[in-house]
């Protein structure tokens, strides 16, 4: 992990610092927590119509060789290899255990792969894939690209407006395109639930680009609160929450991303635990959880049956500004975690009775051509 | 009366020898949104210093404290349906509680709205 108390700047600190933001520092970077009109604004601002965000801090590399999707499945349960150049998936990086180190995106490119990693794991993650590929391909980071999210049902109109041919591009899809003069690489992704894009721009672009996209009516830059009442809605996990290196993929409802032939070969760290959960099922699985009434129950929750045992945990909680109520997911042992189930939520001390729900909490409305 | 104002950014208004509790405006830019306020049982006996009230807000919970010591005798029902009235009215309509002051000398001590504008001038 990054040293919390160090505090970098991305290319775009003096960008939030003039449009007011509220700095913070968050995995070793100093970064906007919101904007003037407040986490609520931006977060419906995202949903109704465009947010931007500013990702840079993320760890951006580039992993060249002679054969490097199949070479980084040593490290990752993902079926990179099965990946035409210009498709790409969501992956974690494992350990022995079977617990998860890192949750990634690895990209499929014409010549190499494209990976982009969380900030507070990112020197621990080129460190594992510089080592664990030794010999068969090269890391390298890319410290001279910003990296920005623009979300929300209209993120199509507004980037196409500048790149038409972002236009077609198909979800989980990446493609270079040149918007107003930057060579950006340009995948249809984010973490919010929304159609919408991520932009890798070269550093001395990318100020004037994110300018040129705030300028577009209905944009709204978007800071690291927002950004994280929208993955929650989407039921999403973060990193360092709901996913650790004692979460197994398969506890966390990620057997999605873990594809049959992976399943059946293994050939990535922790494949025995994971297969062994695949065919007896995980002891605890993330829920969705819905608290009555208005408080919010908050990570580090402790989630109680009805007669008063401990039985886990909330990873994520907070307050849906969509659906105007609190949030919820944690972990519970499979007997309680069918949708509809009755447990209680011990918040500042009082049991507080809840439901398990199913999940998104909010519809995923990625693009589907 | 006036509104008398905490370092941890808690007004009193004393009327007779009850006393109405919120947080300033201040305080409420700090939490930014409110989206739940826990509010104390009327009856409820507290001493100067005590939990009065949480505040959620979409980032974090806050405790507030009570600036004085007495029984609680009304809590600010309107702020179940209508939490954001402690963003939008802090130092009127977004009143916590009204706390029956067991000694009105704990108010003595508390700075007044000049006082306070320094205060918090001091900490930006």
């Amino acid at each position: 992990m990054s040293d919390p108390s160090a505090t970098e700047k991305t290319i775009l600190y003096d960008l939030h610092v003039e449009l007011g933001a509220k700095m913070v520092p968050f995995a070793g970077y100093d970064m906007p927590v919101q904007y003037p009109d407040g986490i609520l604004k931006e977060h419906l601002a995202t949903r109704e119509s465009a947010g931007l965000f500013d990702v840079s801090h993320m760890g951006q590399v580039v992993i060249t060789g002679d054969s490097p999707a199949a070479a980084i499945e040593a490290l990752i349960p993902g079926d990179i290899q099965a990946l035409e150049a210009g498709d790409m998936r969501y992956s974690f990086l494992t350990n022995e255990k079977g617990g998860i180190l890192d949750d990634l995106i690895v990209t499929r490119r014409e010549h190499d792969l494209f990976v982009v990693v969380n900030a507070a794991c990112k020197e621990q993650d080129i460190k594992l894939l510089t080592d664990g590929l030794a010999g068969k391909a090269t890391v390298t980071e890319l410290t001279d690209r910003a990296l920005i999210a623009l979300q929300g049902p209209k993120a199509v109109a507004i980037l196409s407006s500048m790149a038409p041919e972002v236009a077609s591009m198909s979800f989980m899809s990446y493609q270079e395109v040149t918007i107003d003069g930057a060579p950006c690489f340009v995948t249809r992704s984010g973490y919010t639930g929304e159609d919408g894009y991520e932009i890798s721009i070269p550093n001395e672009q990318a100020v004037q680009l994110t300018r040129k996209l705030l300028d577009h009516e209905g944009v709204s830059a978007v800071g690291l609160g927002a950004r994280d009442s929208l993955r929650l809605e989407a039921g999403l996990c973060l990193y360092g929450h709901d996913l650790t290196e004692n979460t197994s993929p398969i506890s966390a409802g990620l057997i999605w991303a873990i594809s049959k032939r992976r399943r059946e070969e293994g050939g990535f760290p922790g494949a025995a635990v994971i297969q062994a959960e695949i065919a007896n099922k995980p002891k605890m699985k993330r829920v969705g959880l819905v608290p009555e009434g208005r408080a919010p129950a908050r990570e580090h929750t402790e989630i109680a049956d009805l007669d008063g045992n401990i039985i886990g945990e909330v990873t994520s909680g907070g307050f849906s500004p969509s659906l105007q109520m609190p949030i919820a997911m944690g972990y519970v042992p499979l007997a309680f975690a069918a949708v509809g189930t009755d447990i209680n939520l011990i918040v500042r001390g009082k049991a507080r009775p809840a439901k398990v729900v199913k999940m998104p909490f909010v519809e995923q409305r990625y693009y589907r051509d | 009366m006036a509104l008398k104002f905490t370092e941890d950014h808690e007004w009193v208004l004393l009327e007779g020898n009850v006393a109405t509790i919120g947080v300033s405006n201040y305080a409420q830019e700090q939490l930014g949104d409110v989206v739940f306020v826990e509010v104390p049982e009327v009856g409820s006996d507290l001493s100067k210093g005590d939990e009065l009230a949480v505040v959620e807000s979409v980032k974090a919970a806050s405790e507030v404290y009570s600036p004085v010591s007495g029984a609680v005798v009304a809590v600010n029902g309107e702020l179940e349906d209508a939490p954001t009235l402690v963003n939008e009215d802090p130092n009127g309509g977004g009143w916590f509680a009204k706390i029956e002051v067991s000694d009105p000398t704990e108010i003595d001590g508390l700075m007044d709205e000049d006082a306070y504008k320094t205060y918090i001038e001091g900490l930006d």
